[in-house]
């Protein structure tokens, strides 16, 4: 066969691109393979494939969905977090004579997927599982407004998440940093498959993202149920709410910067190059006006989670609602006048950078806000300190501190000091796992019980806990000193040996966080071993205040089986409090959306077509684009899209609920 | 009740009378083209000698025509939607305002601090 019939075939895909000379990589590639083969035969052996395509790949169940989610993001947890300990190790061993065990082309690669799987494939994953869960249930209602349009995104997801797992094992991953910066992520400084990787990852990662906050936007705004006025909504709904109008008025940003980054590596336009009139801080301009209202988009829903928690564990209402809400609202629209915080030294000048300054320091009022607010409802409250209580606090106490680094970064002058510095580092790692992680967690432990009808293990989540509090400060409050000692981010190796030691308690801080995930792990699994100890059988295991409290756990396929009515803003507290009767006739037939299969199928046809053009190969690009369209055009012939449940078994649910209910009714009287 | 809320988006629509008449849509399209042929006509008659003149009625029309497919198109108004679509319109002008007169002057500052000019002796406003 000839080069030219095998280039086009296979592009620029040959058998280098495969790293067999890494013995790093082929290592991982052999575990993965093993553990990938182990898992393959397991589920073949226990006959779960079909179970898995009926009951989960092909739902539209927003319940289901949201649980993928959480399971997409601990699953990418681990491969981000292998990435981090890699860096620490390196960053710990890396002094004069000792080169480190990372070749310099392998830990460019190492600190960008870090970045990229943490934010995109980590951190998202698990603000839009917990939304996707709990926000139809919080509401009353049944499913989101386009069940399939959230299958359909989450694969879109998950098929992002797939194509930078295999860029650690065919070809490799941007040698950029997370953001991909021009000129650097030019064609003509970044020539290999690196970057490529990248752009298709985030942008089909980033079509799922954007669909699904269009969807929970609508579902918001349509599908309440009746009396619950927006000042009547539950803070966690309120801040999906807010999130979710960032996604869809950021994203497109994000998917536009990307679209003109590929058309410059692909068909050789000139936006971010350095001639031809190309402009690379117009990219770093742009990406940031996406990427600072991102920041919200991960905090805002955790918020959300901590207003929940406290509210619930202090058994108060949440202190200064209209406040919170209302400080939202604030920070979703100062979201977008601070991007230029993040590049005050590419030299816009005093005018500008005072005034990006400035926005900084007013946005920090909101949140200052609501942590008071949160403090005033555990003020004289009851305090119960379960497991999503502890990371509340323990969030509080991390995020004031990361909160103020960042208002030292947001000084300009002070910017020109500490900017590309570990102090930055350490800053958003303390606000991002301080806020994000810890507040994924308390989410967890609060709403584990109601998806699965058992509480999480205490003992072994409270080991995770401290190992996760205590290896974040050991980890990140040495990158503070060293930032100020001026050390630089992304570096592989140093010559100062007085450094050493703080990257050393560094990576102690590194290996504690490795303990608590392994910890969180392990907390699954005795959880899931004692599950009838742990049993939830009341649906309310926290004494809760909101909707979801009000049905079985976990819910049925249909959430309710009557609509509630709501009268307060704690509207099941208010049930709870008025004696409200459950009602336990007259069920009727309830009309639900039918699980689909198109939603895996595009996406994976998505992959096909980002791979192919990943490696040139334009023939593969084109079919699967045709074959996309064709599929989404049979699927808009599907009318077989809803199905009733009929009265009968909406009654016999019910009626194993009522039972399941009467012995907690007989201890509670 | 809502057993028919899921799925039956259509049912709501006839109520909501948001689909607008034949009336609308002829005003609208004869509208359009006329917003359309007018800008056309200019750049090709080149009646105005100067371009930045031209090039500026072009943006107003341009302007105009958004307007008019909001109203007679996309059928919003204040009222339509419970005040939503409204409210989502301000929205998105008051981000895209930020964004781009944002960026505009970002950059150019940006252009003004930053960027060599091709003449030596400009250097030293730098």
């Amino acid at each position: 066969m000839s080069d030219s019939f095998l280039k086009t075939i296979f592009g620029r895909l040959t058998l280098e691109s495969f790293p067999i000379h890494e013995p790093i990589l082929i290592a991982t590639f052999a575990g993965v393979a093993v553990g990938g083969v182990a898992v393959l035969a397991a589920l073949t052996w226990f006959k779960l494939w079909g179970y898995l395509w009926k009951e989960w790949f092909t739902s539209v169940d927003h319940k289901k969905i949201g649980i993928m989610y959480m399971v997409l993001g601990i699953v990418m947890l681990l491969r981000g977090f292998a990435d981090a300990l890699m860096m620490r190790a390196q960053q710990a061993m890396a002094f004069g004579a000792n080169d480190g065990f990372l070749p310099a082309h392998h830990y460019d690669q190492v600190f960008t997927a870090h970045g990229v799987i943490m934010i995109f494939f980590v951190a998202m994953p698990f603000v839009t599982g917990l939304m996707n869960y709990v926000v139809p249930l919080q509401i009353g209602a049944r499913d989101v407004s386009f069940p399939f349009l959230n299958n359909f995104s989450f694969w879109m997801t998950a098929a992002g998440a797939a194509i930078v797992m295999m860029s650690l094992f065919v070809g490799e991953f941007a040698r950029t940093g997370w953001l991909a910066m021009a000129p650097l992520s030019g064609l003509d400084y970044s020539p290999d498959v690196g970057v490529d990787y990248y752009i298709w990852a985030l942008q089909i990662a980033g079509v799922g993202t954007l669909l699904s906050g269009v969807n929970l936007l609508a579902t918001i705004i349509k599908m309440r149920a009746p009396g619950m006025g927006l000042m009547k909504m539950p803070i966690f709904t309120w801040s999906a709410l807010a999130t979710n109008v960032l996604i869809v008025a950021a994203f497109p940003v994000l998917t536009a910067v990307l679209a003109m980054l590929s058309l410059d590596r692909y068909v050789g336009t000139h936006f971010f190059t350095n001639t031809m009139g190309g402009n690379p801080m117009m990219y770093v301009n742009m990406i940031w006006i996406w990427g600072h209202p991102e920041v919200y988009i991960l905090i805002l829903p955790l918020f959300g989670v901590f207003s929940e928690v406290t509210s619930t564990f202090s058994g108060k209402r949440l202190f200064g609602y209209t406040s919170m809400v209302y400080a939202l609202l604030v920070i979703t629209i100062l979201a977008y006048l601070v991007w230029l915080h993040h590049f005050f030294t590419m030299g816009s000048g005093a005018s500008v950078n005072s005034f990006f300054g400035i926005t900084t320091m007013i946005i920090s009022i909101p949140t200052g806000a609501k942590i008071f607010n949160w403090l005033f409802t555990m003020y004289k409250g009851r305090i119960r300190f379960e497991l999503p209580m502890m990371w509340t606090i323990a969030f509080m106490i991390t995020f004031v501190i990361g909160g103020m680094t960042g208002v030292l970064l947001a000084v300009p002058p002070a910017d020109f000091v500490l900017h590309n510095s570990l102090f930055l580092i350490a800053h958003f790692h303390n606000v991002i796992i301080g806020g994000v992680l810890f507040g994924t967690f308390a989410g967890l432990n609060y709403w584990f019980p109601k998806a699965f009808g058992f509480k999480l293990d205490k003992f072994w989540g409270t080991i995770s806990f401290w190992f996760w509090v205590v290896g974040f400060y050991v980890a990140f409050m040495p990158l503070y000193v060293l930032g100020l000692m001026g050390v630089t981010r992304r570096l592989r190796h140093f010559d100062d040996p007085s450094l050493q030691i703080w990257f050393i308690i560094a990576a102690i801080g590194a290996v504690l966080i490795a303990i608590g995930i392994a910890a969180l792990l392990i907390q699954f699994y005795v959880s899931f071993r004692n599950r009838e100890a742990l049993r939830d059988t009341t649906g309310d295991p926290w004494n809760g205040r909101s909707l979801e409290w009000a049905t079985s756990s976990p819910p049925p396929a249909y959430n309710f089986a009557f609509t509630p009515v709501v009268h307060d803003l704690d509207a099941w507290y208010d049930m709870k409090s008025q004696k409200a009767v459950r009602p336990v006739d007259g069920f009727r037939a309830i009309h639900m959306p039918r699980n689909t299969g198109t939603g895996v199928i595009l996406a994976g046809l998505s992959a096909v077509i980002g791979v192919a053009m990943i490696w040139y190969m334009w023939w593969l690009a084109i079919l699967g684009f045709v074959a996309l369209l064709g599929v989404a055009i049979v699927h808009t012939f599907n009318y077989d899209r809803d199905y009733y449940i009929p009265a009968d078994e909406v009654t016999a649910v019910e009626n194993a609920r009522t039972t399941q209910l009467a012995p907690a009714m007989v201890g509670g009287a | 009740m809502s057993a028919d809320t899921h799925g039956h988006g259509h049912d709501d629509h006839a109520a909501e009378g948001a689909h607008g008449t034949r009336k609308d849509y002829v005003i609208g399209f004869v509208l359009s083209v006329i917003l359309t042929a007018i800008p056309f006509g200019l750049v090709m008659s080149g009646v105005i000698a100067d371009a930045r003149i031209t090039a500026g009625i072009v943006m107003v029309f341009a302007l105009v025509q958004i307007i008019v497919h909001m109203i007679y198109f996309l059928h919003m108004n204040s009222k339509s939607e419970n005040g939503w679509t409204l409210m989502a319109l301000i929205f998105t002008i008051i981000v895209v305002t930020i964004c781009l007169a944002g960026s505009l002057w970002v950059m150019y500052h940006m252009n003004a601090n930053m960027m060599p000019s091709m003449a030596p002796g400009d250097m030293g406003g730098m």
